[in-house]
């Protein structure tokens, strides 16, 4: 290896490679021009929830910043409002590559931890395989909990009137805490989901192994 | 007018703009006919609705004088004007042309003196301020109009109005009992040079075009600068007539956009870093205008124009296409996004909005008779299977006047070529 080719090897850029490659929608990033309007169009950053928007992501993803891409908040951020895509002037479905990057961060364990969006989806997930029914008590308490017992009481406390009224109008059924309803074939449901699970796993090892 | 000998050594030209009558006086002044078919009653298409043109900000009643002289001098152009291509059939060398003429109600013998703009009352749209204002049913169309001869508006044909203008006339130049008639011009080769129009603006639904008064185009700039514009010449806001010195230019509306335009228009960035200079030139004291661009695109040349306006500290450049314009309670125009320098996002309010829209090709979506190879915008390729009709200008590409020069000449060359062999086989 010459002088020069060391020099540059300090400044290649494998992780637009390894979106494209990884990422539900990747191989779209490079088609960013980086007008902004994703941006501006987006309703989660009029709270200035947004670390990152949508195109400066694409920007950091093109300038190698990989640990800062993958454990940002920002696009867990994302409504899918579907504004940006439609606005897009590339028609970079922006949505969905938002989705992708945050499946893709999870996927290798570096997307944060106790994010909201992160949290409630994993929660959800095991909710409803659980038993093939979302148990919609359990759900939200299991949201309430999740920066501890004591702001999981506080929250329940917060959310009382809506509660009792959900439980008159017969909306919320305070038995569900104990087991719950459940599909007739909770088995066969579980059996189903063990073999997508592994099909899922096999597909994407290959894919990591490139 | 409409009678003429054409035949297949004759050069039709389709479009009477600048780039058309450029095609049309290369051809003619090499000693060929040529009929020049115009569908406005004058000839100068966009270029004569222009206030002024880059880079050196002169009028462009100019460079047309400079061309209208020529054709005045030279017997071989045949100008119809009103009239539109409707058919084309034949091939290379061999076309017989269709073309349909309006009536102008106005013969020769008119000598421009008013008299029936005068004595009628209906006013009518002024598709030459693009509606901005209006202008009496019997109207030259604009100041330097060639041919310089009044027209009278079909919706005045009938009424009283039309009466009082014949009337009126010293000369007994109205006519009447002019008919719509269909001609067939025999032709070897066809320069097709139907120019552009602006980009739809409505159909970029979140700039709010045809909803906010204060948001305009840049053509309708053009206008509002001109001394013979609906305003006299002041920048005013629409609404309510305030004069506008805080002004926003936005550029790439329609352009460089898979949901409108797919290519760059090329000209608009120019033109905006031009107006700059018009909102300048009318308010030298507390004029301000704001380009907010995805990237300048001066083309090649035309950098340093860009740095003078650049170092210009009544002009300020934010990089970023603006998302969305709403309206405040004062009528301004609000421009909501983010400048991707910084990431931080605006909400700026402007007296007035200039969307600097792209060019759509005249020729898109309309069945030019015979089959024609255009690109996915819709502009005439440079394709052996268009035979020997040729684009030339902005039927053939996104171009500024300069290069729609350029472009009319080298179409006309081609037609040359292909009637100098029509010549030779014949002979």
């Amino acid at each position: 290896m010459s002088a020069n080719t060391a020099l540059a090897e300090k400044y290649r850029n494998n992780f637009l490679k390894e979106i494209e490659e990884q990422v539900e929608m990747g191989d779209w990033v490079k088609m960013c021009m980086q007008c902004g309007v994703c941006s501006g169009s987006c309703p989660t950053n009029f709270q200035s929830a947004w670390e990152h928007p949508p195109q400066e992501l694409f920007m950091m993803i093109r300038a190698g910043k990989r640990e800062e891409v993958l454990t940002t908040t920002s696009m867990w951020n994302c409504t899918s409002c579907y504004n940006c895509i439609v606005r897009c002037p590339r028609k970079l479905p922006i949505t969905h590559i938002m989705h992708g990057i945050a499946e893709y961060a999870h996927r290798l364990g570096m997307a944060p931890k106790m994010q909201p969006t992160r949290f409630f989806s994993g929660l959800f997930w095991k909710n409803c395989t659980h038993t093939g029914r979302v148990n919609e008590l359990k759900l939200s308490m299991g949201l309430y909990f999740k920066d501890g017992f004591a702001q999981g009481i506080k929250n329940g406390m917060a959310m009382q009137a809506v509660a009792l009224g959900l439980v008159k109008a017969k909306r919320l059924n305070v038995f569900e805490l104990f087991g719950g309803h459940k599909c007739k074939d909770q088995k066969g449901i579980q059996a189903m989901l063990k073999k997508a699970y592994e099909i899922e796993r096999s597909r994407k090892a290959a894919k990591m192994a490139g | 007018m409409t009678e003429h000998v054409a035949t297949n050594e004759t050069i039709l030209v389709v479009g009477g703009g600048i780039s058309g009558m450029t095609a049309a006086l290369e051809a003619a002044e090499t000693g060929k006919n040529v009929v020049l078919v115009e569908k406005n009653p004058a000839l100068g298409g966009r270029t004569s609705q222009l206030y002024r043109y880059f880079p050196k900000l002169c009028h462009p009643v100019c460079g047309l004088e400079i061309n209208l002289r020529r054709l005045k001098n030279n017997p071989r152009v045949r100008v119809l004007t009103l009239a539109e291509v409707t058919g084309i059939e034949g091939g290379t060398g061999n076309y017989t042309v269709s073309v349909k003429v309006k009536p102008r109600y106005v013969n020769e013998n008119c000598t421009a003196c008013g008299d029936c703009g005068r004595a009628v009352e209906t006013m009518v749209d002024d598709p030459f301020n693009y509606n901005l204002g209006q202008h009496k049913a019997a109207y030259l169309p604009n100041a330097m109009a060639y041919p310089q001869r009044y027209v009278l508006d079909p919706a005045i044909i009938g009424s009283a109005d039309a009466d009082k203008a014949r009337a009126a006339c010293k000369y007994g130049a109205i006519d009447l009992d002019m008919k719509e008639e269909t001609i067939q011009v025999k032709a070897g080769a066809v320069v097709w040079a139907t120019g552009w129009q602006p980009y739809d603006a409505k159909k970029i639904q979140p700039y709010g075009y045809g909803r906010f008064k204060n948001v305009i185009t840049s053509v309708e700039f053009e206008r509002l600068a001109d001394i013979h514009g609906p305003t006299g010449g002041k920048i005013l806001r629409p609404s309510d007539g305030k004069e506008a010195k805080n002004i926003a230019f936005i550029q790439c509306a329609g352009s460089r956009d898979e949901n409108h335009l797919r290519h760059c228009s090329r000209i608009c960035c120019m033109a905006s870093l031009k107006q700059t200079h018009y909102v300048r030139e009318k308010y030298p004291e507390d004029g301000k205008s704001t380009i907010y661009y995805i990237d300048i695109r001066a083309i090649d040349r035309f950098e340093d124009f860009y740095q003078k306006v650049q170092a210009d500290p009544s002009v300020t450049f934010i990089k970023s296409k603006v998302a969305k314009i709403t309206e405040d309670a004062h009528g301004n125009a609000v421009c909501h996004g983010v400048n991707t320098e910084g990431y931080k996002r605006y909400m700026t309010p402007h007296d007035l909005v200039v969307l600097a829209v792209g060019m759509e090709p005249s020729v898109k979506g309309i069945n030019i008779p015979g089959h024609i190879v255009a690109d996915s915008s819709g502009f005439i390729e440079a394709d052996p299977a268009n035979g020997a009709v040729f684009g030339a200008g902005c039927a053939s590409n996104a171009l500024d006047v300069n290069r729609a020069v350029q472009s009319a000449t080298a179409a006309a060359l081609r037609a040359i070529q292909v009637v100098n062999k029509v010549a030779k086989a014949e002979a």
